[in-house]
């Protein structure tokens, strides 16, 4: 089944592109570390999920959306440029002016203005797959295009496609500030998305950033750099991986699988990643590891929410057993344990039937009403990912995002109480108090 | 893209248009190796064929023919335009784009905005209509005008009036140079005031210059190039002060140096939105992202660096300079320390070779040192553009909205209330048909309610940050 993406604004597009980049690339490596009917298996499997072929040219199952052409401009013609795949010409859909970091603008004005045109062009790309399995809406919460405009469609993708699942890629915005109204911008956003989307994969920019310069040693991040990041994050994740059946089948059902195994309840919806080994291409070759390694660090990561391998607190511990179960009001609970609702761990490469899971299946992880037998799930598959020897992903549903979401939402509020920059939102949209 | 249509007004708006056009041809020709019409270009020029006779069709697309700026000259004495048209630019401004008259407004505001404003409104709403038609899609009107004058102060305002009716939906940006406090002309405290409420009540944004500052920029530039002192030379037209005319040691006209300053304002607010980068900002977000309440619309700005050694290599210590120098009150365009006083936004727009490292290790290192208003502590807007200035590897613009703005509004009216006291000079205004005393009164109490909504926010400096209750939820 198909993945229809849709890239929204200056940052889901630049963010697209790598991603769509990443899965290609990896597609086509030969240092998978299977067999060739195992590796031929997978490249079609991420083939037909992903790309279509025009001509012998794949081309990405892709909608590129923005209000004004620059971006769109550059990033097709750098897709062009490899030689390897192209977007379609004829997915794009631009405007000449911004929406000007206006949620309200996205969302009230864009958004119905421009409804039929984009609806239009998803559903050409959606025609042309054999089977629909949804859509992954790539959008940043902070400006005016991905944040209103994403809103607004995801919205509608809901009411039109209701069939079809949709997840978001949301990306979060420096804590330091990179818009000043990003935080009004990304509460409108996440208030109207957690209504229509089944599922919210959020990376933050802080994060992202940190690995860039901790683990990956890059002197001069740039946009590029953390995009690329973010896209091996995601290639590790939807990369194809063994159905039930084993070898050489893969799961035709990407999206219901994630969100069957990580979204228990409609009200916990916003999922985060996190990535064991992450380093530079240079030290690749000169690293090695053993799965009992990776995954004690992985699971240490997800209890004491550290954010990639280095520096993590090794003193957070699950709160012990024989306690009454793990409830709100749990005293003994250990400051800062990330209590998680479902987790999917996915193995890919050498050896990987022998890695040993038993540290993430203890129900301590765990709340009182899902144990871990249904809440954690394993993913395993031979096939190495991105010249990885052995990579191990976790999607998480979990408290990750506890602190940050309360952080912009007191930001967003105090600039709200003292009745800041409303105006210009409040021109485009009929806006309550009630909406935050 | 969008197109954003120059308006000059009187002397100085049109000496700054002037050194703004051959700059913004200069970078274009850097950057469009190819001679290809493009819409970055576009945004500023139009493309026309001079072998058609009349008005002279755009075209859009294709090898550039011939270059118009999308301009409307005006003023109301002919001297200053006619020695543009006269001078290397006279191709890039059509001649139908242009009002003139004879007399000029004699440095009074009324003059300008009563008298010409009504004789000539009609041919200026003709003007500014036939070059919004020749846009595919126009964002914003920047209106470059002095404040002490009368032409510009005046009429220059008045048009503000007449952009807002006939095109409320694009934007109004308003350069305008303030009067130094050695400034020439006596009647300019008047003019200035009057022209400060326009401006309070019209305008989009306002980009306030003065010309001491621009001066005391241009004496310290001079200090290095001749002094000779750091090793390495100044790389040629790197200054934030060449024009187009190749490096001299003295500039052909006295003004010009610090008219490029200005010119090269225009164009970094202006880059993000006509090139690409890998954080793009528009000229609406601009407005979105800097302006917390209609009324304070101010933005100071500066600019850096102001030359670049002929270094090769950028070490990161010498772009870390970069953005310390941009928040130092010297390299400010108004005589204002924003370092002191209270932040309520700030943007800064990066151009060249600078990755968000950079910027986000410069941003945390200067923060402590800052102080922003309580709901907006995080207030910063960023922008990285990836075609640096002509001459330079790198550049930064820095936007605040800061109350540091205040104490030149206070001097400006200290020194109007001075000879308004005395009731000196007022009846040159005063005969003026449309002109009241009321008009004056107005004025100030326009202006001082502006410095006290800037003294309330200063009040807030000192106090701890307070978090608001939030909204719970009913259970």
């Amino acid at each position: 089944m198909s993945i229809v993406t849709v890239q929204l604004g200056q940052c889901g597009n630049q963010i697209g592109f790598e991603v769509f980049n990443a899965l290609f690339t990896d597609s086509q490596s030969s240092q998978g570390l299977c067999s060739k009917r195992e590796n031929e298996a997978y490249q079609a499997s991420c083939k037909e999920r992903f790309f279509r072929e025009e001509k012998g040219v794949p081309i990405a199952r892709a909608v590129l959306v923005d209000m004004e052409p620059k971006v769109i401009n550059h990033v097709l013609s750098k897709a062009a440029q490899s030689g390897q795949w192209k977007y379609s010409q004829h997915a794009c859909f631009c405007q000449k002016q911004g929406s000007g970091n206006n949620w309200a603008y996205g969302y009230s004005v864009h958004g119905p203005k421009h409804e039929d045109s984009i609806m239009n062009l998803i559903q050409k790309e959606v025609e042309k797959c054999d089977s629909l399995n949804g859509f992954f809406i790539i959008m940043s919460i902070a400006g005016g295009t991905g944040s209103g405009l994403g809103a607004f469609l995801t919205q509608h993708l809901h009411d039109h496609y209701s069939n079809a699942l949709k997840m978001n890629q949301i990306i979060w915005p420096y804590g330091t500030g990179e818009v000043i109204v990003q935080n009004y911008n990304s509460i409108l956003t996440l208030s109207h998305l957690y209504r229509s989307s089944d599922a919210l994969l959020i990376h933050e920019n802080d994060t992202i950033h940190k690995i860039c310069a901790k683990l990956m040693n890059i002197k001069q991040i740039s946009f590029g750099d953390i995009n690329q990041v973010l896209a091996h994050q995601l290639g590790s994740v939807f990369q194809p991986t063994y159905s039930v059946e084993g070898s050489f089948h893969y799961r035709r059902n990407p999206l219901g699988d994630l969100m069957e195994n990580l979204v228990p309840h409609p009200e916990f919806k916003m999922l985060g990643v996190r990535n064991i080994p992450q380093m530079s291409e240079n030290s690749l070759p000169y690293s090695t590891f053993t799965w009992a390694g990776l995954l004690k660090h992985l699971r240490q990561m997800l209890i004491s929410n550290a954010k990639m391998e280095e520096g993590i607190d090794w003193q957070v511990r699950p709160p012990l057993p024989g306690l009454p179960p793990l409830g709100k009001m749990s005293q003994n609970r250990e400051q800062h344990f990330n209590t998680s609702l479902a987790n999917l761990v996915i193995l890919r490469g050498k050896d990987v039937q022998n890695a040993n899971l038993e540290g993430f299946k203890d129900p301590a992880l765990y709340t009182s009403w899902l144990g871990p037998d249904e809440a954690f799930t394993v993913w395993k598959t031979q096939r190495a990912f991105s010249r990885y020897e052995k990579s191990a992903a976790l999607v998480s549903n979990s408290q990750f995002f506890v602190k940050p979401l309360d952080t912009i939402v007191g930001k967003a509020w105090n600039m709200f109480a003292s009745n800041s920059i409303k105006p210009a939102t409040c021109k485009f949209s009929g806006f309550s108090s009630a909406a935050i | 893209m969008t197109q954003s249509v120059v308006v000059q007004v009187g002397q100085c708006g049109n000496q700054i248009g002037c050194c703004f056009w051959d700059l913004a041809l200069r970078e274009h020709a850097a950057v469009n190796q190819k001679g290809i019409y493009d819409e970055a270009i576009g945004s500023f020029f139009r493309n026309v064929d001079t072998r058609v006779v009349g008005d002279g069709s755009s075209i859009s697309k294709g090898k550039i023919c011939s270059l118009k700026a999308r301009a409307v000259l005006i003023d109301m004495e002919e001297g200053v335009v006619n020695e543009i048209l006269q001078g290397p630019l006279r191709d890039v401004f059509d001649s139908k784009q242009l009002i003139t008259d004879i007399s000029g407004s004699g440095n009074n505001w009324a003059v300008g905005h009563k008298v010409f404003g009504s004789l000539y409104r009609e041919q200026i709403l003709e003007k500014l209509r036939k070059s919004a038609e020749h846009c595919d899609c126009l964002q914003c009107f920047f209106i470059l005008h002095s404040m002490g004058g009368g032409t510009g102060s005046g009429l220059g305002t008045f048009l503000l009036k007449v952009l807002e009716d006939e095109f409320p939906e694009v934007y109004r940006f308003v350069t305008s140079v303030y009067p130094s406090s050695e400034d020439d002309v006596i009647t300019s405290p008047y003019n200035s005031l009057l022209a400060v409420k326009e401006l309070n009540e019209h305008a989009d944004c306002v980009l306030p210059i003065d010309n001491q500052s621009l001066f005391d920029i241009i004496s310290k530039i001079d200090l290095v190039v001749n002094s000779g002192k750091l090793g390495p030379i100044v790389k040629p037209n790197s200054l934030v002060t060449s024009g187009g005319t190749a490096f001299k040691k003295q500039h052909k006209k006295p003004f010009d140096a610090m008219n490029n300053i200005v010119a090269n304002l225009l164009l970094h607010l202006t880059s993000s939105a006509r090139f690409e980068g890998s954080l793009n900002m528009d000229l609406n977000e601009i407005s979105m992202n800097l302006v917390p309440f209609p009324q304070l619309h101010y933005l100071v700005s500066s600019l850096t660096p102001l030359y670049t050694l002929a270094d090769v290599n950028i070490p990161p210590r010498r772009l870390d300079l970069m953005f310390s120098d941009a928040f130092s009150k010297d390299h400010q365009l108004i005589q204002a320390d924003p370092k002191h006083s209270l932040y309520l936004a700030c943007a800064l727009m990066v151009r060249g070779n600078v990755q968000i490292s950079d910027l986000r290790r410069n941003i945390e290192r200067l923060k402590p040192s800052l102080q922003f208003v309580s709901w907006n502590q995080e207030g910063w807007k960023t922008s990285l553009c990836s075609v640096p200035p002509v001459g330079h590897s790198h550049s930064l613009l820095a936007l605040a909205n800061n109350t540091c703005v205040k104490p030149t509004f206070i001097e400006l009216r200290e020194r109007f209330m001075r000879l308004y006291k005395k009731k000196a000079h007022l009846h040159h205004y005063l005969q003026v048909e449309g002109m009241e005393e009321s008009c004056f009164t107005e004025a100030v109490s326009s202006l001082s309610a502006l410095i006290e909504e800037y003294d309330q926010l200063d009040a807030t400096k000192s106090l701890p940050v307070e978090d608001v209750q939030r909204l719970s939820i009913a259970v």
